[in-house]
């Protein structure tokens, strides 16, 4: 079982809260004009109120020495976060690196919607797997042009 | 005594409009934006965010436009927005195992599994002025790709470890907390996590030259580049309402691992042993020097003796900071006139008794009073 070395609690093997870690991912990576996009095209956007309107502050980033070793602090790091619920009680929550407040909001109403078994097929269908595969093109394009600059060794051999 | 004089609010105002003036430099030229800056001034950005200590492109990109490129006083601005922002807690430790590579080099093996990749790198260039950046409007052609190696990318001090060749790297106390030099005062002697947190802030030419020095023959450590690598890696951090980590996004980090001579004991065979780097942004030059500064300030837990500046902690983390540093230093421009009129009765006097032939008398060390 993976331990969060922040809190020490176990991350829970639950499949539904690896399945709402990788949508918050995609949520808080991918651009806010693409959440904007798939919230304007919703056929009835939910009400919703602030539990926590939209705050920016910071989250102290942590480093290991030599890579695996002990912890310690690199640097902080602009965070924005939001919590919403929605009209039917369920909690979104939004923490993207930053300070687009409105990436935030829409990250917390797109987590409380994704909550709803009935709409999550389709929200993964429109928003999630786009977003993912938007960072995947953008991570194999920096991946093959570094692979392009790879040094290619060979050995020159002198007389016999 | 202590002097209070008012005035200059006039002067002080019509300063800032100059400067303001000054700053936006030949108005008949376009207006640079951050956006810019972010883009194309990247690794000013990447050393302000490092030495500011907050990872935001835009907010430095905002510092050095607004300190007209002097990247010190950027990181200053940096550093004073960061106290008026609220800290939501502290991001899982980094993966750099997971990292998407863009840049990793060993000189210390050819051969290593996912190979030698030379990524965006000055190292090769010939450092002549290119003159075709005179003229602006031509975009450079793509970079080419090629076929990703789907093997691993193992951290080449890994390999070292297996053998039992090289110190190990080990979380042996997971739950011990991390000490913050933003948060409580440093205390001698310090740990290494201390260390390497105000190494990672602190100022680039300081650690170059405290690097060099140990290259150089004080303190010497015999480094070798282990493994430099760049890339993206994603941050996570655990709202304490979710109780779970979730990746709020991404950040570019250079990580250095040097490989030292070695330890032994009678005990334990000798082992090389390690110096570590790690910045934000594409910081190298940071990162190796910060390297090469945390192998020397382990020297005491080493066994070796501390004799060259760059073993002193004291020394080294008490004047590693560039903020704390210019702020001493430019306090020299405030009105220090109380003091001075006295250092000018003193020396009047003592020359008075000279002429008048009195046996000279050492002068009074000076007691910083007053003004101060």
């Amino acid at each position: 079982m993976t331990m969060s070395s922040t809190t020490g609690r176990p991350i829970a093997d639950d499949p539904a809260v690896t399945l709402r870690r990788r949508w918050m991912a995609a949520l808080a990576r991918t651009e806010r004009t693409s959440l904007e996009d798939a919230w304007s095209g919703l056929a009835a956007a939910p009400g919703y109120a602030h539990l926590r309107a939209p705050e920016i502050g910071m989250v102290m980033v942590r480093g290991r020495t030599g890579g695996t070793g002990r912890r310690f602090n690199l640097g902080e790091m602009t965070v924005t976060r939001c919590v919403v619920r929605l009209a039917d009680g369920r909690l979104g929550f939004g923490y993207v690196a930053g300070r687009d407040r409105r990436h935030a909001e829409l990250a917390a109403l797109f987590d409380a919607l994704l909550q709803d078994e009935s709409s999550r097929p389709e929200l993964m269908e429109r928003v999630i797997l786009p977003a993912e595969a938007a960072i995947r093109r953008a991570e194999d394009v920096a991946r093959e042009k570094a692979a392009a600059t790879r040094v290619q060794f060979f050995t020159m051999v002198r007389g016999e | 005594m202590y002097v209070a004089v008012k005035g200059g609010e006039a002067a002080i105002a019509n300063s800032e409009m100059l400067l303001a003036e000054t700053r936006r430099g030949d108005p008949a030229l376009p207006e640079i934006g951050t956006a810019q800056i972010a883009s194309q001034l990247s690794l000013a950005v990447d050393r302000v965010m490092t030495e500011g200590s907050l990872y935001d492109r835009e907010l430095a990109a905002l510092a050095i436009k607004q300190a007209q490129g002097d990247l010190l006083e950027a990181v200053f601005l940096l550093r004073a927005f960061r106290t008026t922002l609220p800290r939501f807690g502290a991001s899982e430790p980094i993966d750099t195992a997971r990292m998407v590579v863009r840049r990793r080099i060993s000189a210390t093996f050819k051969d290593v599994p996912g190979g030698q990749i030379l990524g965006p790198s000055y190292d090769y260039t010939h450092r002549l002025l290119d003159f075709s950046l005179l003229a602006t409007g031509g975009a450079p052609a793509d970079a080419p790709r090629a076929p990703v190696d789907p093997g691993p990318m193992p951290h080449v001090l890994a390999l070292l470890d297996r053998e039992g060749l090289i110190e190990p790297e080990r979380d042996s106390d997971a739950g011990a907390p991390v000490p913050d030099v933003t948060r409580d005062p440093t205390t001698f002697p310090t740990d290494r996590a201390t260390r390497l947190q105000a190494l990672a802030r602190g100022d680039e030419g300081f650690l170059l030259a405290l690097g060099y020095s140990v290259q150089r023959g004080y303190g010497r450590n015999h480094p070798f580049a282990g493994e430099i690598r760049l890339g993206e890696v994603e941050i996570e951090f655990t709202p304490e309402e979710l109780g779970f980590p979730v990746t709020i996004g991404a950040a570019t980090v250079t990580e250095c691992e040097m490989v030292n001579q070695f330890k032994g004991s009678a005990k334990e065979p000798p082992q090389f042993t390690r110096g570590y780097g790690l910045a934000f942004g594409h910081s190298e030059r940071k990162t190796m020097s910060m390297a090469l500064v945390d192998r020397a300030l382990r020297a005491r837990e080493l066994g070796e003796d501390v004799e060259a500046p760059a073993q002193d902690e004291e020394f080294v983390l008490y004047h590693a900071d560039n903020v704390e540093a210019s702020g001493f230093v430019q306090h020299l421009k405030l009105p220090h006139y109380v003091d001075f009129q006295s250092e000018l009765v003193m020396i009047r006097g003592m020359r008075a008794a000279a002429a008048a032939g009195a046996p000279t008398a050492e002068p009074p060390l000076r007691v910083a009073v007053g003004e101060d």
